[in-house]
């Protein structure tokens, strides 16, 4: 978009604000522009969280990429990552990094998608 | 490991054992201001406390050696491809006053998808791996030590590994990063929706880790056509980064604003960067500055640079900084070498410690331009917020191309960068989180079902698993390496020699890179000149030589121009003959010979020199002068020619002649030494007299071959000539 500056008309209803107010009203502009994102942030996951649940739990950043792959084709992504392998521990009644290295082993998949219900909902 | 300030520091040492070490503390560090700081002969205003170790500003030898630091947090910029060689440099920059070690990333690490593990060398900045980060934190752990000041850590969360680096950092103890969604979306062309949903974990992983936070906005004035127009903008992504990030959880003191001033002489800079400076901390006030100095416009001549680079420091000085972020001034040229980190620091810490208390002598004016301009460029700000809503929020603003277009907004020049919401990198890579969704670990973002396994683990989702590896650091699994071939150990192993023979090489960045830089004028234009440069520099001898720098000094008479190239030899340091340090005798001692024999001289500056500062400092009993032995000095003034010296001494019987001369031009200060020397031995004086002679361009081995006794270069001190004066009439004596 191309435009010639119309400041001056377009400030007509910013001038008569004080110096305090117009900060207030810069501040909840911006607040209110990035709500939408936190909203999209807190609801959706990725695959860099995930890895970096799994990061967390105490898995390599190699042994972390395998996983969330496997997670990721099955479908699982929704359920997360470090979930898949939680689920996976407690039902085994094994340690979480043990039910990691299962999974990536190549291990127990079809076990974890009976645990899931097959995936998303 | 604790470093002696006489050895090197041990590389290979901070490699032993990296997989069990664990960084001494985390979360970012400010300098203790001292108000009223008392050093040598001053009180500073705006000074913090100062070092246990570190190297003065090269004049700090008039003023007893002080080494004031300034208040503000210095960051300087290591990252030359080899994280082994830029430990060595981190330790000369904290040595000079850095105290935030930013490292770069290789080129492209921002689209690597997931974490690099290993050494592997890096174009243009380093691979940031965790082996790596942990060698250098440590390194940097036993530097604080050394230099008895913290020293902050710094590297990147941004590209499509965001979360992932975010962890590793919290682990490894980093401090800073840089961390801004609109970075990914408007230069790396990531997906916006992953680079926001990957920003909210990663933000709230550094809230957990105390990880001070610098934006990105400074980029838009990088890459605008015309950067200036752009502030109204820049303050809108500052707000954005700011606002999103104390949202997700993260204090205001660690949410730092990165930036520039605008422009560059030979546009009004001032007069342009000042307001814009001005309306930033009055809309951030509860937020942290990290000033930046402009590189735009920077060209390959490290002069032009630094100059910029003292006017944004005045900037900082008029307004405020928490972090003064320096340039390396050969920037334009290359990857920054060692000498020009240092130089960029001490270019900080000199402005700023020359500017201490600016404020008590001026003040910024609250009429007229200054504070009309600063309005506007609030009210720009708020009505590009407006109009972003207005479009349909961030997301369509990104796609309709309202960042970086260089038209000062509302005005638009159709040049913005413009992305798509279902485009760039990772796009289709966002999962929406079912109703079971769970992240059993401390400081994830976001919906997390912790309840459904155990109620009273919501607000500690790690205990599910007993303690992720926040909780328990023995939990990380650290890779060593994963190249055999592009790793640490073998590169070490190619430049071992240097490391353990007694040989030396030239050096710009890597050990044994073997560079020499040097500096020419030739008398012709200047491509003529660049050309002729090059086989000046073949000549020579020098492999791979290249033109870095050349300047216009008329088009017909000549060009300044600079030279890189590489030496292929080394030298062996045990083949060295190195001249002793002079001696100097106790003050006592020399007092004592004195008083026992009384001693005369006649002095003078010599020739066409009005230059007397030098010769009063080594006679005068103020200045710790040889007066103080008991010496007795004649002083004869300035520009004496040497014949009257010459005569003063034979009439006062004097025992030595010293002369003083800065003037150099066409070697006159050796000329006039001569001169001295064979007038004294016409008139038959010379068995009987001492001469020395000093000055600034002095080399003593030289002006003892124009025929005098001594001569005294920069540095020399009245007890060096007293010295010297007792011990000549020793040898006299028992020469007779």
């Amino acid at each position: 978009m191309k435009r010639q500056d119309d400041f001056n008309k377009r400030r007509d209803h910013l001038k008569n604000l004080s110096d305090e107010e117009l900060k207030d009203r810069f501040w909840q502009l911006a607040e209110k522009i990035v709500e939408p994102m936190l909203e999209l942030a807190h609801k959706n996951t990725s695959p860099s969280i995930e890895r970096s649940v799994l990061l967390r739990m105490g898995f390599s950043s190699i042994e972390a990429q395998t996983i969330v792959k496997g997670v990721m084709d099955r479908g699982l992504m929704p359920k997360g990552a470090g979930h898949v392998v939680y689920k996976l521990a407690l039902k085994k009644d094994i340690p979480v990094r043990d039910a990691g290295l299962k999974l990536l082993n190549g291990e127990c998949w079809d076990e974890v998608q009976t645990l899931f219900e097959g995936g998303t909902k | 490991m604790k470093l002696d300030m006489n050895e090197k520091i041990n590389v290979k040492e901070i490699l032993n054992d990296l997989e069990n070490y664990r960084p001494k503390r985390r979360g970012w560090v400010w300098r203790e201001e001292v108000p009223g700081l008392k050093m040598g002969p001053f009180e500073f205003k705006n000074c913090s406390a100062p070092l246990k170790n570190s190297v003065p500003l090269p004049s700090a030898k008039y003023f007893g050696d002080i080494d004031p630091q300034p208040e503000y947090t210095i960051t300087t910029e290591i990252a030359s491809g080899r994280f082994e060689d830029d430990i060595r440099r981190m330790r000369m920059a904290a040595w000079h006053g850095a105290d935030h070690i930013m490292v770069i990333r290789t080129a492209g690490q921002s689209h690597f998808d997931g974490l690099i593990e290993g050494t592997p060398q890096g174009i243009g900045g380093i691979p940031i791996t965790r082996k790596q980060v942990r060698a250098q934190r440590k390194a940097l752990d036993f530097i604080e030590e050394e230099v008895g000041r913290d020293i902050n850590y710094h590297s990147y969360i941004s590209g499509v590994a965001g979360p992932e680096i975010a962890v590793m950092f919290a682990e490894e103890g980093v401090n800073g990063a840089h961390q801004d969604p609109q970075y990914n979306v408007l230069y790396r062309n990531i997906n916006m929706v992953r680079s926001f949903v990957d920003a909210a974990e990663s933000k709230k992983i550094m809230t957990w880790a105390d990880i001070a936070q610098i934006d990105g906005a400074h980029n838009a004035n990088a890459t605008a056509r015309e950067a200036w127009k752009v502030m109204p903008e820049l303050m809108v992504q500052h707000a954005l980064n700011s606002i999103f990030s104390v949202k997700v959880g993260m204090k205001k003191s660690n949410i730092c604003l990165s930036t520039v001033p605008p422009t560059a002489p030979p546009a009004p800079c001032l007069h342009i960067d000042l307001p814009y400076a001005v309306a930033l901390r009055d809309l951030f006030s509860e937020y942290k500055m990290r000033a930046q100095m402009n590189t735009k416009y920077m060209e390959s001549s490290t002069r032009e640079a630094t100059v910029t680079h003292v006017l944004n420091l005045l900037i900082s000085r008029l307004t405020s900084a928490d972090i003064q972020s320096t340039i390396t001034p050969d920037e334009g040229r290359n990857v920054p070498w060692h000498i020009y980190n240092v130089e960029a620091c001490d270019t900080a810490k000199q402005a700023l410690v020359g500017m201490d208390a600016l404020l008590d002598l001026v003040e910024l004016k609250t009429e007229g331009y200054l504070p009309e301009k600063v309005r506007e460029l609030k009210e720009r700000a708020v009505l590009f917020m407006e109009e972003i809503l207005e479009d349909g929020g961030y997301f369509k603003s990104v796609e309709d191309a309202f960042f970086v277009d260089s038209g000062s907004y509302p005005e638009r020049n159709g040049d913005g960068i413009g992305r798509k919401i279902n485009g760039g990198i990772g796009v289709g890579s966002i999962f929406e989180r079912d109703e079971d969704y769970l992240a059993p670990v401390t400081a994830h973002y976001g919906y997390n079902n912790v309840a459904q396994y155990d109620e009273y683990c919501v607000d500690n989702p790690a205990e599910l698993i007993g303690g992720g590896t926040f909780e328990e650091p023995d939990k990380i699994i650290y890779i060593d390496e994963l190249d055999e071939m592009d790793n640490v150990n073998v590169r070490m192993e190619e430049t071992k020699e240097l490391r353990e023979k007694n040989i030396v090489k030239p050096e710009v960045e890597w050990l044994g890179d073997g560079v020499v830089q040097f500096d020419l004028f030739l008398p012709v234009s200047k491509r003529v000149a660049e050309a002729a440069a090059l086989e000046i520099g073949k000549k020579m001898g020098l492999e791979e030589v290249e033109v870095i720098h050349r300047e216009i000094m008329h088009p017909a008479e000549g060009t300044r121009v600079q030279v890189k190239g590489k030496v292929g030899f080394s030298i062996d340091l045990d083949s060295l003959v190195i001249p002793p340090e002079p001696e100097i005798m106790s003050d006592d001692e020399i007092r004592e010979d004195i008083e026992n024999n009384p001693f005369k001289i006649v002095c003078a500056t010599v020739g066409e020199d009005e230059h007397s500062v030098g010769l009063r400092e080594i006679i005068d009993i103020k200045h710790g002068g040889i007066e103080k032995y008991g010496i007795e000095c004649h002083y004869l003034g300035t520009s004496v020619p040497v014949e009257k010296l010459v005569d003063a001494a034979i009439e006062t019987n004097a025992d030595a002649i010293l002369a003083s001369t800065i003037i150099s031009h066409d070697d006159i200060h050796y000329k006039n030494m001569k001169r001295i020397h064979e007038l004294c031995v016409e008139k038959g004086i010379r068995d009987k007299i001492i001469i020395a002679c000093g000055g600034t361009q002095v080399t003593p081995e030289i002006a003892v071959k124009q025929g005098v006794d001594a001569g005294f270069g920069r540095g020399s001190k009245g007890v060096h000539v007293a010295t010297f004066f007792v011990k000549k009439r020793r040898e006299m004596l028992n020469e007779n």
